[in-house]
């Protein structure tokens, strides 16, 4: 069974990969969900808002026909609000703590309604924000991910130019180059790229890789302050036997692809098995699946209780007919002339709780053998240990240190997003731009 | 099953809900769909001396999402020949004998006129006369509709006129666009008419379009003062109404209750405060005839529950509990309890108790849910946080008496007890 690619028809690429939460179509949609709002005081929503969104004054907004004020009230408090509003995992956050659900209630759509705003700013290029005069001072940014942009954004505001060096071809970060298809389209990710940067004093420069292109001394010298937000790399080695057969892929780079080619020209096996029961597991194979895989199985060492993606996230892989197993801890890949052709796994059992309270899987002894050809491994990612220990960053396992201003053993030098907390969500990093730029601002615009 | 038939001066209908004198009553076709839905009785659309309607001639106040919470018109009385009109109240007679056929009248202002006109209606078999002195825009210009409602003295003369010439009940409708229904009503009264109805349309201007800048309803760019009604005026027709029921001159003759009633709840309440039955004229405009029987049907079931057979059996029952602020009881007091276990934590007590009333609730912070408590020493009891409240029964308001005994205001000063507790 070899891997192929161009396994279905233009239109059912198409339909597999539309998009998973539809906006509202229409004024009335928005109207009445806005409405059921409560409007509560210091609200649950906004305090499950790691960049702490004024989710009720949003929506009110929407109810009294004030559009530029809600989306000028999400951009002010997070300028991703319009991705967020598709990829947030927002039932372990905002709509998780909605009020409603304390009566049993639907939670108010908080992402639909973000989404319904943001869209309208966004297509229709609204500028909400004005930069205040150059105050002088440059920084440099690293990264142009959700950490790097939402930081910059913040800088140029307060009157700071800002010079962002890319390594990729494109902004955005894993919201470009990461996260499934079905939740935001290439198209939308450099729309959102180029309203952020259309504020001003935000220059984009692609192709440029710290550590290859340019140093970090570098930038320390050139600027005023530097801002790291190079997120984190690809999945850890598994570490067993045939992971170099062809057909064991990376689940980042397995996605990347995708994200940057015509879904008809990624190659997809008949018989996946994916590595891990995390987000990036479940990304994995949904779109796999999509792809045209005939059987998608997850395997994961450990049970339901301890995995860690969301329920609503593994109900898209249930849906779409992914299968799971529970307990079983990959052993040995096995190949026929050079490629894949089964996974060995230990069938595993749950012993005493680990550092992380979660309780450690045990080998039972038994194994078994399922009969594949492709693996894509999703067992998390790694940071990017060698550009860290070269440039002599303080890290732990590549995690970069930071101090409660944001800032790195280096001076001037501060770090943010991914690369620091070693991989959350998107409203995460866009937090942590945030801290950076504050942190940033009291250094540059001390007047001593 | 109680018995919600009525009997309005004489008039019988197989229950209290009139259609309102307005478009749903313009025409024999409206009318035998009306009755057929289960409508108890019409007035039928004012008649007159002949009109023009413009286009473009209702707006309406929308709240929190929901239309029409308040209806405004700028139409005038029947702009249909009156011949056709009385032939088809004749032809609705026949067809629908059992139920209550009134005709609202608005005639020129002369004694030949009202009483011509009350000739011509009355050859009709119909059952009862309505006087609209109410209507508040296009007739006042003419002399007629609030014109005639809003001085007591023109209101008793036209009265007079009528009442020579009626052979049927007449109900006279009385304008609330005055500072008290009161004197008018009075007047009415003394002058003979067998009820009173209330209230016709308050004057309004419903809003301003933000793109044209021309108010609502937009007649080719300008506007006019229009009558308002619906759910909004509620409160304000119920005001007016007890006002009637108390006094003991107009609280003599029936009263027909009118302004915003769109559920049977709704007409119960105008029924506690004096209405012999009620009209129905905006609910029935936003969603046609079939709301009648809910409206029969909640009637219904209130009644069995709480034991009352007939509607006289409640008929004016809460009027007496209407009573003047310096006879209410100070020494009543009441402090609101939060049910834990019902509270969601949206803050919404919290935060109008602190910026707008009495700084009486605690806030206990939490991530995400914080937890709120009743400072019971601050509370004055004003019901606002339970008012604003989302959960039923959530907040409640637990009696706590400053005394045993009854103490109002007057004896409260003659006792020169301290005033300012705060
Ligand atoms: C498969 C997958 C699915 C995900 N799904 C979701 C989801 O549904 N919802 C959600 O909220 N989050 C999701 N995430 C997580 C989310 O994408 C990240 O948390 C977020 O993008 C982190 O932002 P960042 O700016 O810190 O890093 P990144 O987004 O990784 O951005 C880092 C940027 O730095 C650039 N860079 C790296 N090294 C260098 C260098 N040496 N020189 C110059 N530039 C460099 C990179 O090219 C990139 O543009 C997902 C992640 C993955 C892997
Ligand atoms: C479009 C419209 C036309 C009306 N025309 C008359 C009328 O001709 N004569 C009259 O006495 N009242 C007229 N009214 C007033 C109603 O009969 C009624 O008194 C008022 O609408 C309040 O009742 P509601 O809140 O149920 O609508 C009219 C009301 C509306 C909305």
């Amino acid at each position: 069974m070899p891997i192929t690619n161009n396994k279905l028809t233009f239109s059912e690429y198409q339909e597999n990969f539309s998009d998973i939460h539809p906006p509202f179509e229409t004024v009335e949609g928005a109207s009445v969900e806005a409405n059921r709002c409560l409007f509560c005081y210091d609200a649950p929503c906004m305090k499950s808002c790691p960049t702490s969104i004024d989710v009720p004054k949003f929506i009110k907004q929407i109810t009294t026909d004030n559009i530029k004020g809600s989306a000028h009230t999400i951009f002010s408090a997070n300028i991703m609000g319009g991705g967020c509003s598709k990829v947030c995992p927002v039932e372990k956050l905002c709509e998780g703590a909605c009020v409603y659900n304390l009566l049993e209630e639907k939670p108010i759509s908080i992402a639909r309604l973000q989404r319904y705003s943001t869209d309208q700013a966004i297509e229709q290029k609204w500028q909400l924000f004005k930069r205040k005069p150059f105050t002088g001072k440059k920084v440099a940014v690293v990264g142009a991910g959700p950490a790097g942009l939402s930081c910059a954004h913040v800088l140029s505001r307060e009157g700071v130019d800002i010079t962002v060096y890319e390594k990729e071809q494109k902004g955005g970060g894993l919201m470009t180059y990461g996260i499934a298809a079905y939740k935001v389209t290439p198209e939308f990710c450099e729309e959102e790229v180029d309203y952020i940067t259309s504020l001003g004093g935000i220059e984009i420069l692609y192709g440029r890789e710290l550590g290859k292109d340019i140093s970090l001394v570098e930038l320390q010298n050139q600027y005023d302050a530097v801002f790291l937000a190079i997120g984190v790399g690809l999945t850890r080695e598994l570490g067993i036997k045939g992971e170099k057969l062809e057909g064991v892929e990376d689940a980042i780079s397995f996605i990347y692809n995708l994200r940057t080619n015509p879904y008809n020209n990624i190659q997809v096996g008949d018989k996946v098995v994916v590595i891990g029961m995390g987000m990036t597991a479940i990304d994995a194979a949904t779109q796999a699946k999509r792809l045209g895989a005939k059987e998608v199985t997850l395997v994961y060492r450990r049970t339901q209780d301890e995995m860690p993606c969301t329920e609503a996230e593994l109900n898209i892989a249930k849906l779409d007919g992914c299968k799971i197993i529970w307990l079983a801890a990959p052993k040995k890949i096995l190949g026929k002339h050079g490629k894949v052709s089964g996974l060995m796994c230990d069938v595993m059992q749950l012993g005493a709780p680990d550092t992380s309270g979660r309780r450690s899987p045990e080998s039972t002894g038994e194994t078994f053998t399922l009969e594949v050809d492709m693996i894509i491994k999703a067992t998390g990612q790694l940071p990017f240990e060698k550009l860290v220990s070269y440039n002599e960053l303080q890290n732990r396992n590549g995690k970069i240190t930071i101090d409660e201003n944001g800032i790195t053993n280096w001076a001037k030098v501060f770090a943010g997003g991914d690369c620091v907390n070693g991989g959350k969500e998107v409203v995460d990093a866009v937090q942590a731009g945030k801290d950076a730029a504050k942190g940033i601002l009291n250094l540059i615009m001390k007047t001593d | 099953m109680a018995d919600i038939s009525s009997n309005f001066l004489g008039i019988k209908s197989p229950n209290p809900y009139w259609l309102a004198s307005a478009p749903p009553t313009d025409k024999k076709i409206n009318v035998l769909r009306a009755f057929e839905a289960g409508w108890g009785g019409v007035v039928w659309k004012t008649l007159g001396t002949q009109v023009k309607n413009v286009s473009s001639r209702y707006s309406a106040v929308d709240y929190h999402g929901s239309r029409v919470m308040g209806f405004n018109n700028i139409e005038l009385i029947s702009d249909r020949p009156l011949h056709i009109n009385l032939r088809e109240i004749r032809e609705v007679l026949k067809e629908f004998p059992d139920r209550a056929m009134i005709v609202s009248l608005m005639a020129d202002n002369s004694r030949e006129s009202w009483q011509e006109l009350i000739k011509q209606v009355e050859d009709t078999g119909a059952h009862g006369l309505e006087l609209n002195f109410g209507c508040p825009h296009g007739m006042t210009e003419r002399g007629m509709g609030a014109a005639v409602g809003q001085d007591p003295e023109i209101a008793r003369m036209v009265v007079e006129w009528v009442m020579e010439a009626a052979t049927i009940p007449v109900i006279t409708k009385l304008t609330p666009n005055v500072h008290s229904v009161v004197p008018a009503g009075k007047a009415c009264v003394e002058a003979g008419t067998n009820a009173l109805s209330l209230i016709n349309t308050i004057q309004s201007v419903t809003g301003v379009d933000l793109d044209t800048l021309v108010p609502n309803p937009n007649v080719a760019g300008k506007s006019a003062f229009g009558g308002y009604c619906g759910p909004a005026v509620k409160p304000i027709a119920l005001k007016m109404l007890t006002t009637i029921a108390q006094n003991p001159i107009t609280r003599q003759v029936p009263v027909s209750g009118i302004g915003g009633i769109s559920t049977w709840k709704d007409a119960v309440e105008f029924m506690l405060l004096g209405a012999s039955n009620v009209q129905v004229c905006t609910a029935a405009m936003k969603h046609g005839f079939r709301i009648i029987e809910d409206l029969c049907e909640g009637l219904n079931n209130w009644m069995d529950e709480k034991g009352f057979s007939t509607l006289d059996d409640f008929i004016g029952k809460s009027v007496p509990t209407l009573t003047n602020w310096e006879d209410l009881d100070i020494n009543y007091h009441i402090v609101a309890n939060i049910n834990q276990d019902k509270c969601i934590h949206c803050g919404l007590c919290y935060i109008a108790c602190e910026d707008t009333s009495h700084q009486s609730i605690n806030l206990a912070y939490g991530k995400p849910y914080n937890t709120y408590s009743i400072k019971e020493e601050e509370c004055v009891g004003c019901n606002l946080c339970k008012l604003v409240c989302p959960v039923e029964d959530c907040i409640t308001m637990v009696e706590q008496r400053k005394g045993p005994e009854y103490l109002n205001w007057k004896e409260y000063q003659r006792l020169g007890l301290p005033l300012n507790d705060h």
